[in-house]
C-alpha cells in the first residue's frame, strides 16, 4: 500500500479540482464554479459529491443533541461516522470515550446516535472497541466494522495506554480522535493536546509565560505512526472532501487505524460560533495543524496549504490567545508560534514541493522523540 | 416495567425530543440579493439568473435564453456591441478576472438563431394601440415588450430598413447584418407591425389618425455636430455618421490618400476603422468594390485619429481602441485641428489643466491630410415635438420622468433622444421600462420602480470555495486580415468555452445549491429536498442559531436576523 511521497497523488491534488491548473479542454470540462471545495452541488457527478451532500446520509448523530452552538466536535463526529457508515454499508459499531461527545449526545434516557453505540469510561474506549472487535471475530461477523472515538483528553491523555495497546496488538479498530485541544466538558482544562500559549482554566494567562507552556504536550498522530500501524491521518472539519476520503480509505484497511480530526471549540477557544469551520481552515492554512496521511508509519501525502496566512490571523480570532494581543501584545510569543508553523511547513512540505530535508528531520525527530505538537 | 433491565427506569428515547431551537437568539434566513452584474446592467437583465441556467449546459441554454429575452430581445446583438458594465461590476474580478458575461450572452444569442428558438407568445389582445417612432434598439425593445403584453404595436421608421444605429451606426465588422436581421425578424414575428420609410412629422396627427392610446418616441440622435474649422471649405470634410450610414446603403465614400478622423468617441473609432478597410482594394467587398479600386488607386495608409485629450480620457471603449491600434490606426493625443487647406491639417497641441480640461498651448504642427472625417458627436432631431409644447426639451434632448414619460400625458420617450448615456444597452433598458410604464398608463395602474434587493458585494462572498479559473479568451480575426474586410473581428465562444465561462459565475447573493449549509450544520437543522436545485429550508425546531451556515455560504445567500422576543 505504501509508496514514496513523490509518487503519490497529494491530498491537495485529490480534493483540489482540475480547475486549479488548466481546466479548459473540450473533452474534459470539469470546472465548476466552486471546484469541489463545497459540500456538493447540482452540477457535480454523484461520485464528486460528499457523503454529507446526500439528503439520505446516515446522520449518525442526529438533531436535538446538547452540544454548544457551532460545536466542531458534533460536526466532525457526524462527518466521520457518516463516511464510515457509507463505506461499511451501514454496519458500524461505535465505542465512545467519556467526554463532551458522550455527554452532549446521551443524557439518559435520550440518545442522538443512530448507530450501535457503546459508552465507556474516560480511559478505556480503545480497549472496549478491541473487545467489540474480538466478539465480532468470535461470532464470525466480518461484515461489521468497529470505530472507537473520543476527544483529545480521552485519547491523548487518559486513554493513551489503551490506545497504544490497541495499536501494538493489531486490533481491527478505526480509532478517531476529535481534538479540541483541551478538557472542554469539565470546564476547559489543559490537555496534552493544548497548544503552547493557549489560556485554559489550568494554564492561566498570568506571569511571564502566560498560557500553556512551550515544549510540552505530545503529537498523537506521530506517535501512532511510530507504532507502524497500517494507516494514520490527520484532518479538520474545514476540508470535508479530505476528511471523508481519509475515513473511507481507513475503512479499506484492517488492523489498527488512527485518524486525528481538529475540531474547534467555540466555548473553550473563545471563538465565534459561526467561525468554527473558518478557524479550522486557518489552523491548516497557517501551518499550525499539518494535514497528512501515513501508511505503515510513512507519510504518503500531505494536504498543501492553499492560501497561506500568518499564525496571527488564526490566533486573533480566539480569546484563549487574547493575552498575546492585549496592550503592547507579545510579539515574542507570536514569533515563536510562527516559527512553530514554519517548522511544520518545512517538515511536512506543506507548501508544495516535496521537502526531503523536512522528511528526514521528521524521521530524526521521531527517532529521538523530539516531535512535539 | 418488568421487561426493563436492572436499574433501568426509563424507556429509550431519542434526542429528537429535545427541541434545541429554543436556544436561539438569531435565526438564519435564505435571501436573494442583487448581484452586481444585474445592478450594473442598463438593460435590466437578470444576468446571474441566466448564467445559473446556462451552467447546466444542454437544455439549460434554452432556459437561460428564455430568461434573458424577458428583458432583452437582442442577445446576439448585445453579445457583440454591449460595453458590458456588468463585467466591470463583476465580483469575480477581485478573485481573478471578471466572468465573460458578454461572450456567454453572444453564445446564447447565436445558439437561439441557429436553433430557431422563438420569443414567447403574446398575451391575449388588450385592444389598446401604441405607436412607436423609431426602430432602433429602444423602439424595438419597447415594441416587443408592449406586444408581449397584448397591445397592438406599430413601429414607424424613416429609414428603409429597421435597426436604427444598430444598422446605420455600427459597422458590420462589429455586428454582422444577418445577426441583426434575425433578431429583428423574431421581434416582428411576435406581432409587431413595422412601417419603414415613413417619417412622422406631426405626432398629434399621427396619433389621431391611427387611434393610438400612447406613443413611445425613440428617434435616436443622428444629426452630426459640427466644429468651425478655418479653411474647411477647401478640404474634403465628411461626417463620420453620414459615412457609416452611406456604407450601409452600399455607397462608397470618396476618401483621399491621407485620412484623419477628428473626435474621441466610439463613432470616431468606427469611422477610422471603416476608412482603413476602404483604403484597401478589397474594401467594401464584391466586384463593384474591385472596379472602384481600379479607378482609384489607393495607397493603404492608415487613418489617424486626432483627439483633444489623452488616451485615458477618451470616451471610446478601451477594447475598441486596442482593436483599432491592432488594425494600424494611429493617434494624436492632446491635439485639436486649427485649420485645414486641402493638403494639410494644422494641429494645435493642447495640455490638460488641473480640472483635466484641454487648454491651448499655442504650439502648432502640420500633418498631411486630404480628407477629414468629423466625429464630434450627434444630436437628436426633435422637430416632431415642435408642436407639442408640454414636452420640455433641454440641451437638445427631451426631458422625461422616472416612467420615461414626457410632460405630455401618454407620450413617452427613450434612447439617445433623452438625457442618458448613449448606447444600445441603455436604449434597450429604456424601451423595456417605458413599456412597463405605458402598460401601467393604459390600464391606469401606477407602476413603481422595480424592487431592488440589497447589493451583494464582494465582502459577502466566501472566496475559499471558488477555485482559481482564469477567463476564456475570445478569438479575434488577425489584424492584417481586418484591413481588407468587413468580416466580423471578434469571434464567439464555442460551447465548451461558454459553459466554462458560465460556471465561473460566483452566483453572488443567490443560492446555487452547493449543499454547504446542509453539510456544515452541526445540528442537522438544514433540510435538503431530494431534488437538485430545489430550495433548502431551516428546521427551526433544532437550529441553535450558531451562524455557521452564514459564514460558510460561498455566495452570501444566508443572513442572520434577530429572533423576536
Amino acid at each position: 500500500m505504501s509508496g514514496a511521497p513523490d509518487d503519490q497523488v497529494p491530498i491537495a491534488g485529490r480534493d483540489g479540482p482540475s480547475a486549479e491548473g488548466t481546466p479548459r479542454g473540450a473533452a474534459d470540462l470539469r470546472f465548476y464554479q466552486t471546484g469541489t471545495f463545497a459540500v456538493g452541488g447540482r452540477l457535480l457527478e454523484q461520485s464528486e459529491r460528499t457523503v454529507q451532500s446526500d439528503a439520505e446520509r446516515g446522520n449518525a448523530i442526529t438533531k436535538g443533541h446538547r452540544a454548544c452552538q457551532g460545536c466542531g466536535e458534533a460536526l466532525g463526529a457526524r462527518y466521520a461516522l457518516d463516511a464510515a457508515l457509507h463505506a461499511a454499508g451501514g454496519r458500524v459499531i461505535a465505542a465512545n470515550a467519556t467526554g463532551c461527545l458522550e455527554v452532549f449526545s446521551t443524557p439518559y434516557p435520550e440518545s442522538s446516535w443512530r448507530l450501535p453505540w457503546i459508552h465507556s469510561l474516560f480511559a478505556n474506549a480503545p480497549a472496549v472497541a478491541t473487545g467489540v472487535a474480538a466478539a465480532l471475530r468470535a461470532k464470525g461477523r466480518t461484515d461489521v466494522r468497529v470505530v472507537g472515538q473520543g476527544g483529545d483528553g480521552g485519547t491523548v491523555d487518559i486513554g493513551f495506554a489503551c490506545l497504544s495497546g490497541m495499536f501494538e496488538r493489531g486490533d481491527d479498530v478505526l480509532y478517531i480522535c476529535y481534538d479540541n485541544q483541551g478538557y472542554m466538558n469539565t470546564g476547559v482544562q489543559r490537555s496534552a493536546a493544548t497548544p503552547p500559549a493557549a489560556r485554559t482554566a489550568t494554564t492561566e494567562a498570568l506571569g511571564r509565560h502566560p498560557g500553556n507552556d512551550f515544549g510540552q504536550g505530545k503529537n498523537a498522530p506521530l506517535i501512532a505512526m511510530a507504532h507502524e500501524i497500517p494507516y494514520v491521518a490527520t484532518a479538520t472539519v474545514a476540508e470535508l472532501h479530505d476528511l471523508e476520503a481519509k475515513v473511507t480509505r481507513a475503512m479499506d484497511f484492517h488492523g489498527p487505524r488512527y485518524i486525528h480530526v481538529l475540531v474547534p471549540c467555540p466555548l473553550g477557544w473563545g471563538s465565534r460560533t459561526a467561525e468554527t469551520v473558518l478557524i479550522a481552515r486557518l489552523a491548516k492554512e497557517s501551518g499550525l495543524f499539518p494535514v497528512f496521511e501515513a501508511v505503515d508509519g510513512r507519510i504518503t501525502a500531505v494536504s498543501r496549504i492553499r492560501r497561506q496566512v500568518p499564525v496571527e490571523q488564526y490566533l486573533r480570532r480566539q480569546k484563549r490567545f487574547a493575552h498575546l494581543f492585549d496592550g503592547d501584545g507579545r510579539p515574542d510569543v507570536l514569533e515563536r508560534l510562527q516559527a512553530h508553523a514554519e517548522r511544520n511547513i518545512a517538515r511536512f512540505g506543506l507548501l508544495g514541493e516535496a521537502d526531503r530535508a523536512g522528511e528526514i528531520e521528521l524521521l530524526d525527530a521521531l527517532a529521538t522523540g523530539e516531535a512535539g505538537p | 416495567m418488568s421487561e426493563r433491565p436492572f436499574a433501568i427506569t426509563l424507556d429509550v428515547g431519542s434526542s429528537l425530543a429535545n427541541r434545541t431551537g429554543d436556544w436561539r437568539t438569531e435565526r438564519p434566513v435564505y435571501v436573494r440579493k442583487l448581484p452586481p452584474c444585474n445592478h450594473g446592467c442598463p438593460a435590466g437583465e437578470d444576468i446571474q439568473g441566466w448564467l445559473y441556467e446556462a451552467e447546466s449546459g444542454g437544455a439549460g441554454y434554452e432556459r437561460a435564453w428564455r430568461l434573458l429575452v424577458q428583458s432583452n430581445p437582442f442577445p446576439a446583438v448585445m453579445g457583440r456591441v454591449c460595453y458590458h458594465p456588468c463585467e466591470s461590476a463583476c465580483n469575480r474580478a477581485q478573485l481573478d478576472e471578471a466572468v465573460g458575461i458578454n461572450a456567454v450572452e453572444r453564445f446564447l444569442g447565436d445558439e437561439a438563431i441557429a436553433k430557431g428558438w422563438r420569443l414567447p407568445e403574446p398575451h391575449a389582445p388588450t385592444g389598446r394601440r401604441v405607436l412607436v417612432v423609431g426602430s432602433g434598439p429602444s423602439g424595438l425593445s419597447a415594441a416587443y415588450q408592449l406586444a408581449l403584453r397584448g397591445h397592438h404595436v406599430t413601429v414607424r421608421e424613416q429609414a428603409d430598413r429597421p435597426g436604427g444605429m444598430m444598422r446605420y451606426g455600427i459597422p458590420a465588422y462589429r455586428l454582422p447584418r444577418e445577426v441583426l436581421d434575425a433578431e429583428i425578424g423574431r421581434i416582428l414575428a411576435v406581432g409587431v407591425q413595422l412601417e419603414c420609410a415613413v417619417r412622422v412629422t406631426d405626432l398629434r396627427e399621427a396619433m389621431r389618425a391611427g387611434a393610438y392610446d400612447a406613443v413611445f418616441l425613440a428617434v435616436g440622435a443622428h444629426v452630426a455636430r459640427h466644429a468651425e474649422i478655418p479653411g474647411g471649405t477647401a478640404a474634403h470634410v465628411i461626417e463620420a455618421i453620414a459615412m457609416l450610414e452611406g456604407l450601409e446603403r452600399g455607397e462608397r465614400p470618396q476618401l483621399g490618400r491621407r485620412v484623419v478622423v477628428y473626435g474621441g468617441g466610439n463613432t470616431a473609432l468606427d469611422a477610422a476603422r471603416s476608412a482603413a478597410r476602404l483604403a484597401s482594394p478589397a474594401g467594401v467587398g464584391g466586384a463593384g468594390a474591385q472596379e472602384a479600386a481600379g479607378e482609384q488607386p489607393f495607397s493603404p495608409t492608415e487613418p489617424t485619429i486626432i483627439y483633444r485629450r489623452t488616451r485615458e480620457r477618451m470616451p471610446a471603449q478601451p477594447e475598441e481602441l486596442e482593436q483599432a491600434e491592432e488594425e494600424g490606426i494611429s493617434f494624436r493625443w492632446l491635439s485639436t485641428i486649427a485649420a485645414v487647406d486641402g493638403e494639410h491639417v494644422r494641429i494645435e497641441r493642447m495640455r490638460l489643466d488641473e480640472q483635466g480640461l484641454p487648454q491651448p498651448t499655442g504650439e502648432y504642427e502640420e500633418l498631411d491630410a486630404d480628407t477629414i472625417i468629423l466625429a464630434l458627436g450627434q444630436s437628436a432631431d426633435l422637430r416632431l415635438l415642435a408642436a407639442i409644447p408640454e414636452v420640455e426639451v433641454t440641451d437638445g434632448v427631451a426631458q422625461v420622468d422616472e416612467r420615461m414619460m414626457t410632460g405630455a400625458a401618454g407620450i413617452f420617450a427613450g434612447g439617445d433622444m433623452v438625457p442618458a448615456e448613449r448606447n444600445v444597452a441603455v436604449a434597450i433598458g429604456h424601451g423595456a421600462r417605458a413599456a412597463r410604464c405605458i402598460d401601467g398608463f393604459l390600464s391606469d395602474v401606477a407602476v413603481g420602480p422595480e424592487p431592488m434587493g440589497e447589493l451583494a458585494g464582494f465582502e459577502q462572498i466566501n472566496p475559499w470555495y471558488y477555485s482559481d479559473a482564469p477567463r476564456a479568451v475570445r478569438a479575434e480575426l488577425a489584424g492584417i486580415r481586418r484591413q481588407s474586410t468587413f468580416a466580423e473581428v471578434v469571434k464567439g465562444y464555442n460551447e465548451s468555452d461558454a459553459l466554462y465561462e458560465a460556471r465561473r459565475c460566483l452566483s453572488c447573493g443567490n443560492c446555487f445549491s452547493c449543499d454547504n449549509c446542509f453539510g456544515v450544520c452541526p445540528d442537522n437543522a438544514v433540510l435538503k429536498p431530494g431534488d437538485d436545485g430545489a430550495p433548502y429550508a431551516f428546521d427551526l425546531d433544532y437550529c441553535k442559531g450558531c451562524g455557521l451556515c452564514v459564514t460558510e455560504c460561498p455566495c452570501g445567500a444566508i443572513e442572520m436576523v434577530p429572533e423576536e422576543v
